[in-house]
């Protein structure tokens, strides 16, 4: 007599972690179409960052300030080593470079009008600068990018800084795209190139090459500008001592450092998410550069890539930045990848939170499209309304957390004031694991 | 003429001085001497004054000028005139690498040779040279007109867009996207007019005319390879 195995158990269908459905989805879409899928935003992946980090607030051997009555200064000076007219801030986030072209006019101007209203500064893109945007951005930092598309040395002189770009961290050592379907009359005017063409931003400049032409680049931009406006330097999240001990060596006022959950207005999602390293990893080590220099707080250094709360903000003040840089976390305050569109999200194949296609230029939220229809739904005052409402509460939430530490400003948090939930934040980080006196390298210790 | 002595005024009172000129002023030629080599000479002028400098220059001479005539009696170092947006530069001698970069308009005409990477990125500026240029000129030159009386190096314009390119010698090689095309009576004419401009001794005729193929104007993954 045979056995009946009918009914006896069977094993059960087990996921490749290795070849998972989204990656074997990759694989037939990439097998179908022949090109590589381009995409905006920053890296997905999950990466050590700020949530593996907690404050350990006051004990006995700490003073806690009470949470809603003491003083806890938020303001910050931006470009004290040479500038004559230094960047003052109320508070220390400021907003991230974002071009006219990737995004609506009406977004720009709600990003001027919010940032405006609680007293920081905005950034230029790609492109150049809009009159709307100057004129709604109290406080403007114009980018000097490797493209000069509407570079132009009036609108140079009307910047309050300038922010030479050499990479950001969505794509450290890659340029830019802007595809056709965003170049619109006004976008191919400012840039000097034919409308409805895809349009490449450099991803090297095209006037210098290395920290010593830099440094006489530097000398030049400041000819021009009077030595009145603080120049910033901005790069990828790639070699973090390095580029902050050049770009000091080469005259920077203000390091600007962006890690790979910086987003972008297109590229290659290959390059977003296998190029460059993680925010968190990156300020230790630029601080670790200007110490050595003798100039931390002398050049100050501006940390963005994934910050979206008062307490990504407190943690990298605590890790010693001056000030941070948000461009996802504004768009998202301004309406990007909201629920409520999310029946035209669905249209085009994605849903609300994880859509990305900002480069085709069919945003239903209206903030990064150049279709006039699409952008009339963003109404600029209310998008800065509520970029001022967020703005304020990261704030808030940085205080709290500064007080409860016992600090009344908030560049007064130090790295004594966290711990760290993982061996890589720790080491990255350079705080003690929790409950431990220990991080992976630090001095004096081997693992 | 108003004469600067840069072994004397700073490079900083320099700019200031030249920059300060407005519109209307009467005092248009200037002279300086004693360049020593320096950086970002006569930068971000806004005046249609006339600037003599009177040796040879480092890197950035004539930076973003707007309206004023620089003429340098020597040669120049990397990017001269980069940036530029209008008015016209003029040098003697050989210029360096990036002459004439994203220059938006005006005139540059270099007298001697220039190096690598002439025209990168320019925007509508016109640049004229008497002698060669190097390896990868006119890279990504988007618009205006790019004049070599002599040869021109490897790999020019490289991932051209509608900028024009006019040579007269050999071209060692073209880069990506770049092709020779017809001369039609409208590019001769033009020619002419910057070959006088320029203070050629050079006929249209003896040139060819380079542009985009207008390949890589919409991004396929086959560009990559």
């Amino acid at each position: 007599m045979k056995d009946d195995h009918s009914s006896a158990p069977r094993t059960v269908p087990i996921q490749s972690a290795t070849f998972s459905n989204p990656v074997n989805a990759e694989i037939r879409r990439a097998a179908a179409t022949g090109i590589y899928d381009i995409r905006g935003g920053g890296a997905k992946r999950k990466v050590p960052h700020f949530d593996d980090l907690l404050f350990l607030g006051a004990s006995i051997s700490r003073y806690p300030l009470e949470g809603y009555r003491e003083a806890c200064d938020t303001s910050v000076t931006l470009g004290t080593r040479y500038a004559k007219n230094p960047i003052k801030l109320d508070i220390p986030i400021t907003i991230a470079g974002m071009s006219f072209g990737a995004l609506s006019g009406a977004a720009k101007e709600a990003l001027g009008r919010g940032a405006t209203l609680a007293g920081t500064s905005t950034t230029t893109g790609d492109g150049g600068m809009t009159p709307e945007e100057r004129g709604h951005s109290k406080t403007l930092v114009y980018q000097y990018l490797p493209s000069r598309y509407g570079m132009n040395p009036d609108d140079l002189r009307k910047a309050d800084a300038i922010e030479v770009v050499v990479g950001q961290g969505a794509k450290p050592g890659g340029g830019g795209m802007l595809l056709g379907q965003k170049i619109t009359d006004r976008v191919a005017q400012m840039r000097n190139l034919p409308k409805g063409i895809d349009q490449r931003s450099a991803c090297r400049h095209p006037d210098w090459t290395g920290p010593d032409d830099l440094e006489i680049k530097i000398l030049e931009l400041r000819e021009i500008t009077g030595w009145r406006v603080p120049i910033y330097i901005k790069v990828g999240g790639a070699r973090p001592y390095f580029d902050t001990t050049l770009a000091v060596k080469a005259g920077a006022d203000v390091v600007v450092i962006d890690g790979m959950q910086g987003g972008t207005a297109a590229t290659q999602d290959v390059f977003i998410e296998h190029v460059g390293m993680p925010t968190l990893a990156c300020i230790r080590e630029a601080v670790r550069a200007l110490e050595d220099l003798g100039m931390h707080r002398e050049v100050q250094l501006i940390v963005s890539g994934g910050i979206r709360t008062g307490a990504d903000v407190a943690k990298c003040m605590a890790l010693g930045a001056d000030a941070v840089s948000i461009g996802t976390a504004a768009l998202i305050a301004l309406g990007d990848n909201d629920p409520k569109w999310e029946a035209e999200y669905q249209k085009l194949g994605t849903t609300a939170g994880a859509y990305d296609d900002w480069h085709e230029g069919n945003d239903p939220a209206g903030i990064s499209t150049q279709n006039p229809d699409l952008a009339a739904r963003l109404d600029p005052v209310e998008g800065g309304r509520r970029l001022r409402n967020y703005l304020k509460v990261m704030t808030l939430e940085a205080q709290t957390i500064a007080r409860a530490c016992g600090k009344n400003k908030l560049h007064n948090l130090e790295p004594e004031d966290l711990c760290a939930l993982t061996m890589e934040a720790a080491a990255m980080a350079k705080v003690p694991l929790a409950g431990t006196d220990w991080w992976p390298g630090k001095p004096g210790t081997t693992f | 003429m108003q004469t600067i002595d840069m072994a004397t005024t700073s490079l900083r009172d320099l700019n200031a001085t030249l920059q300060a000129q407005a519109e209307a002023t009467n005092q248009t030629a200037w002279e300086i001497v004693n360049p020593k080599g320096s950086h970002a000479i006569a930068v971000g002028l806004d005046a249609p004054i006339e600037v003599t400098v009177k040796g040879s220059t480092g890197y950035y001479c004539a930076g973003m000028n707007k309206q004023a005539t620089i003429t340098v009696n020597g040669s120049v170092g990397p990017g001269v005139a980069e940036n530029m947006m209008s008015g016209t530069v003029i040098i003697d001698g050989d210029a360096s690498q990036y002459a004439g970069a994203t220059g938006h308009g005006g005139t540059l005409i270099i007298k001697g040779n220039a190096s690598s990477r002439c025209g990168i990125s320019m925007k509508g500026i016109d640049i004229i040279v008497h002698g060669n240029v190097g390896h990868m000129s006119a890279f990504m030159a988007q618009s205006g007109n790019l004049v070599v009386c002599g040869d021109a190096g490897d790999a020019l314009g490289d991932s051209i867009y509608e900028a024009r390119l006019f040579v007269r010698g050999s071209v060692k090689s073209l880069g990506a996207d770049c092709i020779e095309k017809e001369m039609r009576p409208e590019h001769i004419a033009l020619l002419a007019d910057l070959l006088e401009r320029g203070g050629c001794d050079a006929k249209p005729e003896e040139f060819k005319r380079y542009g985009s193929a207008r390949q890589l104007y919409n991004f396929n993954i086959d560009n990559a390879y």
